[in-house]
């Protein structure tokens, strides 16, 4: 595969910006972070990337790559197409601050928001709990999460509606279940879900699993069990009677 | 005059990866303001991507295993050169600090009666580790940062220190720029705790990220405080070979845990062939034993595989060099041949190692439920570090705290694996409560601004020198190169004194570093700052590395291939001499308590 790819890259600031060419030889095994970092050192020293690990488990190098919210990382160039220039842009769901580079701090706002966990009384005089594995899987899926709010990015409540002060995404809700499901989590955050972080904008179209890098179920295992978990204290009509009572 | 904003704290905290955050959560509780500043983003720092787990003698798997268990096993790791005094804090308080995690919402793997599970590593007598599958270092942070965000800590994200500020000797808060707009600023602060991790980046092949460039060791060593054991840099036997892109990204010990075995080109399981005489005792004879091992036989001793991992790292190398490696330059790492003893072995294989699963399987194409991995030795770990109080982690310098990796002393001269997510939870802790008793004791130092304006000054010059002065990557490129060459695995003298001549030559083109553009989020500028630090850390390792005449632990020099009873007594000291020049000093050990002295002989 030793020969050259043309990578077509976002270039520019909030003030605007425009996609620039650049060709870089490629070898193989290279992911797209790889080439980008090549034309950094040797084209464009001042491009602006963010990555940390380069192995898919800090969730740092998100962007959208030939249109697909993807990890730069962990997007092998064997994958694309490279008789096609590569098309490398930012997030587009979050403001831009330079090139490749967008400003996440909303998300790092809106954990804040969530009510935090609180655990039932020990089990034991030690102080320790006693927590079964099979009770434990089912949050440690959510829990796998690398905060690279590729979720966040193609949710069309945040993407396209621009719903960032009503709405907490995706991330926010496999971040919520996770407490809810927790065996030792004893608050009670199905409220504010619903009244606060509007769990009843989400549609379900399921965006979100499909460009999880971790493979979290975001849609089935998290969203629509906390949507029947508000159905459950706010709409039961039999609750309902009982609350009338 | 450059332009700065001022943001003071009590404790000032740099760096948030899993003892930054201890350290934060544990001083904010004692009432007093904390600021946190990191590299990157919360929650990114490379405490995530700790693999196998937390070491903490609770004894759930094993009830043989106490803290003297744990003390003696690090001791032993460390070939003795180990802060002593450390090591048995650690020992002792590990357990209640992974308890804490747990209330605090982390959820680790269990046993079958519902506690925290523990497994094997390489070093530790018994099933030491909690963990969850081989993410348990993203565990770890997550629980701290979803702890600490609610404790009233400020986080400065994507800020990088550039000095510290100096009063009389004492520490006054520090100096940078965020990364975003390039702007400077000055964090006053009565208390200081460096937490900025490790050194990878000197390297070549290593498993860390662009931000691991030895920032606390060299603003440490810049303000006049100790470093200690700095030729100690481990190299972990088992990073990624193939592809070339991912080479050096690390294939977690947990592998060789959960029974996975080390073959050579001929399929031979060539850690068999040299077991160390400090560890034949302990040492599967047969590789059935050492199955039963990892499988959970009490009775069974470890294999090979799972010996400490400068020794590992070595028999590898030298496996390659023999001309038994694989095809791609390592040697071979099976796990799927498990499916010979469990039924349904992916799936066991999937479960106990999903991240390594995915890892191979996205990165180089392979699955490693049905055949080997190719691994190699990479750059891993700093041992060496800024010289501490082992109680409160205070540096030589009034006011100065460091915990985690940029530290030193709880390794001696080699980590065992697990005792690195232990470390930062105990000593983050310990740095914080004194760092706040320190701010609570002591008055805000002054902050002189001729300082500030020359570091100010230093950072623009590259824009001066513009696109026509040096190119940073090139350099920093050429450093790595160097150190892996030159300083790696197996080191000798005429080769380390080259290695020297190349860093100064390197200083030299450093400080004519040109970048172009502007100072909003420009990654060349950043790499060009840097240097100076990349370019202390890797003299100071040299020197150190030239002065210890013997193999040991981490350090193995080809003209000094055996360990020296003189040098068994004595560490080696890095600081900043009066005139600017660096002074490495050889320096007795303390010798160390005698009840300890009783514990290690033992659990011989």
């Amino acid at each position: 595969m030793s020969n050259q790819a043309m990578f077509r890259i976002w270039r520019g600031d909030s003030s605007g910006g425009a996609l620039q060419d650049y060709k870089t030889p490629v070898d193989e095994g290279m992911v797209v972070l790889d080439a980008i970092h090549r034309i950094q050192a040797e084209q464009a020293p001042d491009l602006a990337v963010r990555w940390n690990c380069k192995a898919g488990k800090c969730g740092s190098c998100s962007a959208e790559i030939n249109g697909m919210p993807r990890l730069m990382c962990m997007t092998r160039l064997n994958q694309l197409n490279l008789d096609m220039p590569v098309i490398v842009e930012p997030m587009h769901a979050f403001p831009l601050i330079r090139d490749l580079v967008t400003d996440v701090s909303w998300n790092f706002e809106v954990k804040k928001t969530i009510k935090p966990f609180k655990p039932r009384s020990p089990d034991a005089a030690d102080g320790t709990w006693r927590m079964q594995q099979e009770d434990v899987d089912r949050v440690q899926e959510f829990r796998k999460c690398i905060e690279c709010f590729l979720c966040q990015d193609v949710c069309h409540v945040l993407r396209e509606h621009h719903k960032h002060d009503e709405f907490i995404g995706p991330r926010y809700f496999v971040y919520a279940a996770a407490l809810e499901m927790h065996p030792l989590d004893v608050e009670d955050r199905v409220k504010d879900l619903k009244d606060k972080h509007n769990l009843g904008y989400c549609n379900i179209t399921t965006c979100c699993r499909q460009v999880c890098p971790e493979s979290i179920t975001i849609t089935e295992n998290a969203i629509i069990p906390l949507k029947e978990r508000v159905v459950d204290q706010f709409f039961d009509p039999l609750k309902r009677f009982f609350r009338i009572l | 005059m450059p332009e700065y904003q001022t943001h003071p704290y009590d404790v000032l905290i740099i760096g948030a990866g899993g003892a930054g955050l201890r350290a934060a959560v544990e001083a904010a509780a004692s009432g007093v303001k904390v600021g946190v500043v990191c590299k990157s983003l919360l929650g990114k720092a490379h405490t995530v991507m700790a693999e196998g787990g937390v070491a903490a003698a609770l004894g759930n798997v094993d009830d043989r295993d106490n803290w003297k268990v744990h003390f003696s096993d690090t001791m032993r790791g460390g070939q003795y050169l180990n802060n002593w005094r450390m090591a048995e804090l650690h020992a002792q308080e590990a357990p209640a600090r992974v308890r804490e995690l747990e209330a605090w919402g982390a959820l680790f793997d269990r046993t079958t009666d519902g506690k925290i599970l523990q497994r094997n590593f390489g070093g530790h007598r018994y099933p030491r580790l909690a963990h969850v599958g081989d993410r348990t270092g993203l565990e770890m942070i997550r629980t701290l940062q979803d702890h600490g965000i609610h404790s009233g800590m400020d986080v400065h994200m994507e800020c990088t220190v550039l000095s510290l500020v100096m009063d009389s000797g004492r520490v006054a808060g520090a100096f940078g720029y965020d990364r975003e707009k390039g702007h400077f600023i000055l964090w006053p602060a009565k208390a200081v705790v460096l937490a900025t991790g490790g050194i990878g980046r000197a390297f070549k092949v290593t498993s860390n990220s662009w931000e691991y460039t030895g920032d606390g060791h060299s603003l440490a060593y810049r303000a006049g405080a100790e470093l200690l054991d700095m030729e100690f840099v481990q190299f972990h036997p088992t990073g990624m070979v193939w592809p070339m892109s991912v080479r050096g990204i690390l294939v977690t010990e947990g592998v060789r845990g959960e029974g996975g075995v080390l073959r050579n080109s001929e399929g031979k399981r060539f850690m068999f062939d040299d077991i160390p005489d400090l560890y034949k005792a302990q040492t599967a004879d047969s590789e059935e034993e050492g199955w039963r091992y990892t499988q959970g036989d009490k009775n069974a001793r470890r294999p090979p595989e799972l010996l400490t991992r400068d020794h590992v790292a070595r028999c590898i190398n030298r496996e390659v060099k023999a001309g038994r490696g694989s095809p791609h330059g390592g040697v071979f790492l099976d796990i799927a041949w498990i499916k010979q003893h469990i039924p349904k072995a992916a799936d066991h294989i999937k479960r106990k190692l999903p991240s390594m699963y995915h890892q191979f399987k996205q990165l180089a194409d392979i699955d490693i439920t049905a055949v080997p991995m190719e691994v190699g030795p990479t750059t891993h770990y700093m041992m060496g570090g800024v010289r501490v109080d082992g109680d409160t982690q205070m540096s030589t310098v009034p006011g100065l705290f460091a915990a985690g990796e940029v530290a030193a002393g709880l390794h001696g001269a080699n980590r065992l694996g697990g005792n690195s997510l232990s470390d930062l939870l105990v000593f983050g802790k310990r740095a914080g409560e004194f760092a706040a008793k320190f701010a609570n004791e002591n008055p805000a130092g002054a902050i002189d601004d001729a300082q500030i304006q020359d570091t100010a000054k230093t950072a623009l010059e590259p824009f001066d020198r513009g696109p026509a002065g040096e190119n940073p990557y090139q350099i920093q490129y050429e450093l790595q190169d160097n150190m892996q060459e030159l300083v790696g695995i197996v080191r000798l003298e005429s080769e380390m004194q080259l290695a020297l001549e190349v860093v100064a030559g390197l200083k030299k083109r450093a400080v004519r570093a040109g970048i172009a553009g502007h100072r909003q989020y420009n990654n060349g500028w950043h790499t060009a700052m840097d240097l100076e630090n990349l370019l202390t850390i890797s003299e100071a390792i040299t020197r150190a590395a030239l002065m210890r005449k013997e193999s040991r632990g981490a350090q193995f020099r080809d003209d000094y291939p055996e360990k020296s009873a003189d040098w068994a007594k004595h560490n080696i000291i890095v600081r900043k001499g009066d005139t600017g020049e660096m002074v490495v000093e050889k320096r007795p050990t303390t010798p160390v308590r005698d009840d300890l002295q009783q514990i290690i002989g033992e659990f011989k």
